[in-house]
């Protein structure tokens, strides 16, 4: 087989949301924001939000990470830029649904733009996490859950 | 290197495997090794013929349990090379064993403004121990550095270790990078001051012999499962007069002499410190492990993972975009082998080489402070046993550079 499967994971649309990020960077108002690190390799997302009028007015976000993480933030943030806080969490549940494997209807899928083509992340359970990272964070920071991962002295 | 002479893969049956529609080649011993026929039949026997709860039974089977497992110590204390078997003391793991020496003799001799010295390229099993008993005990926690080459700093452990230093814990075996480090003169200087040492064997044991009479350590841990017996046994060596001076670890049945309603005595080492049920199974495993790798001698492993890095390390280095993290001569190296591609985070790296079934481990390996020292987040790392072949390392490098082809980082 070799590298030929990793065409399903590593497609060019993922690769260019890599090494092109949208929405990387620190914005200048922000109401909501999370920090969240995955343990097992040391990936990091500090996400911002400008939430005005109930909506998401701007999003943004700065991190290292492997690809996969990358291209998840990258996609995710232009995904829901626009969308209500509501219409926001929706897509969050859908695609942390679609991680672990439970079904949406396509409508919901669509909902989700670019960033449904990682959902086929579950071939490759590794790296899950990798991808959903960055909707989690985003999650966390429109409920204002508590403000960073519970850090012990 | 001549690939029909000491090939024991045979004796692995995960091995006879593909992932992926390819040959699986395992290059994360450091994680955990495989288990060959030997361990796996020791464990069948023992269930299938010996098991019982030990050295309380009077039964015949109780009997046989218990010689099963006191052997298993013997076994440990002769691969060791301690001086008693009363100084082997079974644990669940590198982690338990360096735990039970900081929750006791650390407890017991830590006092405000003492130091403890351990180094910068510690797994945080053997850190966060001594780090959480330095903010109990309000001592000091020192760090010895590294040199440019990924080795232990022996002028720097000189100047970090003084008199205020009452325990000294450092590994014996980088599990990031393979380096080995002087544990013996670190031990030297750790005694000239009056400080214990502390040995993190579970990178060393299974790759070379190890003799704590030598090493003059105090205390020497180490995991059974990355030398081949079940998870959830490990052991601690402690020289006798500590461990008798020491408080238990834990309490319950087996480590007591006598109970009353208001007091207890504790029994001698090393059931003192083995409350409860012990993983007797895992110690019959380790045995049976040990067995297996004395008949090889551990001389011979170790010159047979030395031949594989002798071949692999090179033809690493040479591959443009890829750095080696540690040392770069194969001499000083374990099995162990960090690496990261220029461009590629591990992680990435990883997924493709298991498209190409070789097995390899990417994250910060339990090191964060090394990898802060390092600069980076995070490595691949592949890490090599004795029962690896020429053609395992043919298929990582093969693999890497494909990997590199997929991902177009610069040329192959």
């Amino acid at each position: 087989m070799g590298l030929s499967k990793l065409n399903g994971l590593y497609r060019e649309v993922i690769l260019d949301y890599a090494n092109h990020p949208h929405n990387k960077g620190s914005l200048a108002t922000t109401t909501n924001t999370m920090t969240l690190h995955n343990p097992t390799c040391g990936d990091t997302i500090n996400l911002q939000v400008d939430v005005k009028d109930n909506k998401i007015n701007n999003i943004a976000y700065t991190g290292d990470g492997c690809t996969i993480s990358q291209a998840s933030a990258s996609m995710m943030t232009d995904a829901v830029k626009g969308k209500t806080v509501d219409e926001a969490l929706a897509m969050a549940k859908t695609f942390s649904d679609l991680a672990i494997g439970k079904k949406h209807p396509t409508t919901d899928l669509e909902q989700l733009g670019d960033a449904q083509i990682l959902t086929n992340i579950m071939e490759f359970p590794a790296r899950i996490k990798c991808a959903t990272l960055s909707w989690w964070a985003l999650q966390r920071a429109l409920l204002k859950d508590s403000e960073e991962e519970e850090k012990n002295e | 290197m001549d690939n029909n002479i000491n090939d024991y893969s045979a004796d692995f049956p995960i091995l006879d495997q593909q992932v992926n529609d390819e040959r699986l080649v395992y290059l994360d011993n450091a994680a955990t090794a495989q288990r060959p026929r030997q361990v796996i039949k020791a464990l069948t026997n023992f269930y299938e013929q010996d098991n019982a709860n030990v050295h309380r039974g009077v039964h015949t089977l109780a009997e046989r349990a218990t010689k099963d497992y006191e052997d298993a110590r013997k076994k440990v204390q002769e691969f060791i090379n301690a001086p008693t078997a009363n100084e082997i003391i079974f644990t669940k793991g590198c982690t338990d064993s360096l735990n039970l020496v900081a929750s006791t003799y650390g407890e017991q001799n830590i006092m405000p403004g003492d130091e403890i010295v351990i180094s910068i390229m510690e797994h945080h099993s053997n850190l966060i121990p001594w780090q959480q008993l330095a903010k109990r005990k309000n001592a000091t926690l020192k760090y010895i550095e590294l040199t440019a080459d990924g080795e232990l700093d022996l002028a720097d452990a000189k100047r970090k270790i003084t008199d205020k230093t009452k325990i000294v814990a450092v590994t014996h075996a980088s599990n990031v990078m393979g380096t080995i480090t002087p544990l013996k003169e670190l031990a030297t200087i750790a005694h000239q001051h009056g400080a214990v040492i502390v040995g993190d064997g579970a990178q060393a044991v299974p790759h070379m012999p190890v003799d704590v009479q030598n090493l003059d350590v105090d205390f020497y841990a180490f995991s059974g499962h990355k030398m081949m017996s079940p998870m959830g046994i490990g052991v601690l060596y402690g020289k006798a007069e500590l461990l008798r001076a020491m408080s238990p670890y834990q309490f319950g049945g087996e480590m007591i002499n006598d109970v009353h309603r208001e007091q207890s005595t504790w029994a001698d080492i090393p059931f003192k410190f083995e409350a409860g049920t012990q993983n007797i199974a895992g110690a019959v495993g380790l045995g049976a492990a040990i067995d297996y790798l004395s008949n090889i001698g551990m001389e011979k492993v170790q010159q047979k993972e030395q031949q594989l890095i002798n071949y692999v390390l090179p033809r690493l280095v040479v591959i443009p975009d890829v750095q080696v993290y540690g040392p770069q001569s194969p001499a000083k190296h374990t099995g162990v082998i960090a690496f990261n591609i220029k461009g590629l985070h591990p992680h990435d790296v990883a997924t493709a080489l298991d498209m190409d079934g070789v097995a390899v481990r990417a994250g910060h390996h339990c090191a964060q402070p090394l990898m802060e020292d390092l600069g980076v987040t995070a490595t691949a790392r592949a890490s090599f046993y004795f029962y690896n072949t020429k053609e395992d390392a043919d298929q990582l490098i093969k693999a890497i550079k494909e990997t590199k082809e997929f991902f177009n980082i610069g040329t192959i």
